[in-house]
């Protein structure tokens, strides 16, 4: 090896830098129902019982309804949803292949429903949002998380630790020093989650409602005393893809339900 | 710290406070000084009492979130961090305060929060922005109250 080529590898090293000493080993993962309390993790495996899934059954009633006269269902383009949507939302967020923008699975509903219902698309957090959300959530359901990685979202992967490893807010706490380094902990009697987002949209016991991966995010950066980033913001993604490729393999236990 | 350093309340710049740790840094190790700060200009005469209800409550002192400590009346506290029990034995008054004022003149990775700084923060709440998590006299009603936990 000439020296150029040595001094090349070693400065090649030290930009990929080695792994954080908090990162978590796959074989210590564990998902936030793992760790949450038995009687949360029955209501959760009984369908029944699971509120969130009165929001799946919604969902499905929209999936196939005509959204004003001479508009396409989604049932009308896309078919039988157990098989055509079965393990998209794992895969999710993905790039679309016509423009290249990055979509979250909320983001990509309200796509369709404004480029192909011809409809206003229904707003974050709206109950008609969440219930599609939780149907498709619902088709990929024991499917494991796919790597953004692996289908070429590196970029948004890096920018999405990068902000894990922010230290936000008037506490100026990192998300990182909670859900990597204290993991298991507990935090006033709250015992902190390793943070995968395997379970979303779900049923939070403390909201006494269905909600999404980016309400949590708020939940967390307003416990910090952090001003949240907006609704869809390209910030709330990266963070989505980068806890996606740390959760990869995982399997989606959506809807779920959480404390 | 004890004059050399510089936090939202006395209106002097924070890259004093940062020279000042990285002097902290910069020490042998065996000389290392435990940074200290001198109590802060107060209103009002300190009042033990009241650090005890400021740490005891969640969504001010948010002491224990992460301590443990004698506080039989508190059914839910943390292990993020040490029992505050003995606190008053192990660090002087103006080690306490100086710990409550910036934590991370002690530890430049702490998870405890900057009591006592309003600068430096990224993306602080609006509903927050330009204040400390305390004011001076609340940081002198802990510090008073800190002191009393003796071993
Ligand atoms: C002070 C510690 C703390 C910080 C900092 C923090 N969180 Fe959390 N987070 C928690 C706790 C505690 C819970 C679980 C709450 C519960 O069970 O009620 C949680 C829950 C979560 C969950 C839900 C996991 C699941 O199983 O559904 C996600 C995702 C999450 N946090 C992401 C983040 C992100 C992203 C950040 C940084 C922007 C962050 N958190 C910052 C303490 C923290
Ligand atoms: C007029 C036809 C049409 C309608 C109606 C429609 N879609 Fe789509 N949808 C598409 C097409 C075409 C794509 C592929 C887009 C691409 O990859 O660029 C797509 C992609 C998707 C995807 C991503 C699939 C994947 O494999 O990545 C989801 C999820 C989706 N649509 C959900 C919905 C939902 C929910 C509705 C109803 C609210 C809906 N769509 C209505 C045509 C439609
Ligand atoms: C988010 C977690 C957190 C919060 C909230 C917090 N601390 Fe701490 N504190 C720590 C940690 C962790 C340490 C251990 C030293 C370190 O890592 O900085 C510590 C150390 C201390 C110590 C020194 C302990 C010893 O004897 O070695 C004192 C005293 C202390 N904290 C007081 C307080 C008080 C009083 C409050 C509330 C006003 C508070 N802390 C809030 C995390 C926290």
């Amino acid at each position: 090896m000439t020296r150029r080529a040595a001094l090349a590898l070693a400065l090649g090293c030290l930009l990929l830098g080695p792994a954080p000493a908090d990162e978590i080993h796959a074989s210590q993962r564990l998902s936030g129902y793992d760790m949450m309390g038995a009687e949360a993790q029955a209501m959760q495996r009984d369908d029944f019982a699971n509120p969130a899934m009165l929001a799946v059954k919604e969902g499905e009633g929209l999936w196939n309804a005509v959204p004003g006269q001479g508009r396409p269902s989604c049932q009308s383009c896309h078919g039988n949803a157990a098989a055509s949507m079965k393990g998209v939302a794992a895969r999710y967020p993905a790039r679309e292949a016509s423009t290249g923008r990055v979509l979250d699975l909320p983001g990509q509903i309200q796509t369709c429903q404004s480029e192909r219902q011809g409809i206003a698309p229904a707003a974050r957090e709206s109950a008609a949002l969440l219930a599609l959300e939780a149907f498709l959530a619902m088709q990929s359901r024991g499917a494991p998380l796919a790597s953004p990685r692996a289908r070429g979202l590196d970029d948004a992967v890096s920018r999405g630790e990068a902000l894990y490893r922010q230290r936000f807010g008037q506490l100026d706490l990192s998300c990182a020093q909670c859900h990597s380094q204290n993991w298991g902990r507990s935090l006033g009697g709250t015992r902190i989650p390793q943070a995968h987002p395997t379970g979303y949209p779900l049923f939070r016991m403390e909201w006494q409602a269905i909600g999404s991966l980016q309400r949590r995010f708020r939940n967390c950066m307003t416990g910090i005393r952090a001003e949240p980033f907006p609704p869809g913001a390209a910030e709330w993604i990266d963070l989505e893809i980068y806890l996606k490729e740390r959760a990869a393999g995982m399997a989606m236990d959506a809807p779920a339900v959480r404390p | 710290m004890t004059g050399r350093t510089g936090h939202a309340g006395n209106g002097r710049p924070r890259g004093l406070a940062i020279a000042a740790f990285l002097a902290v840094l910069a020490m042998p190790a065996r000389a290392q000084p435990v940074p200290e700060a001198a109590p802060l200009p107060v209103s009002r005469p300190a009042d033990p009492e009241n650090g005890r209800r400021i740490v005891m409550d969640r969504r001010k002192g948010l002491c224990l979130l992460c301590h443990s400590g004698p506080f039989p009346e508190m059914r839910f506290q943390g292990d993020l961090a040490p029992s505050l029990a003995g606190a008053g034995s192990r660090w002087t008054p103006a080690q306490l305060r100086a710990r409550l004022i910036d934590s991370r003149l002690f530890n430049g990775e702490t998870i405890m929060p900057p009591y006592f700084r309003a600068e430096g923060q990224t993306r602080m709440a609006r509903a927050f922005a330009g204040r400390t998590i305390l004011t001076a006299e609340e940081i002198e009603d802990v510090t008073a109250f800190l002191a009393t936990l003796r071993e």
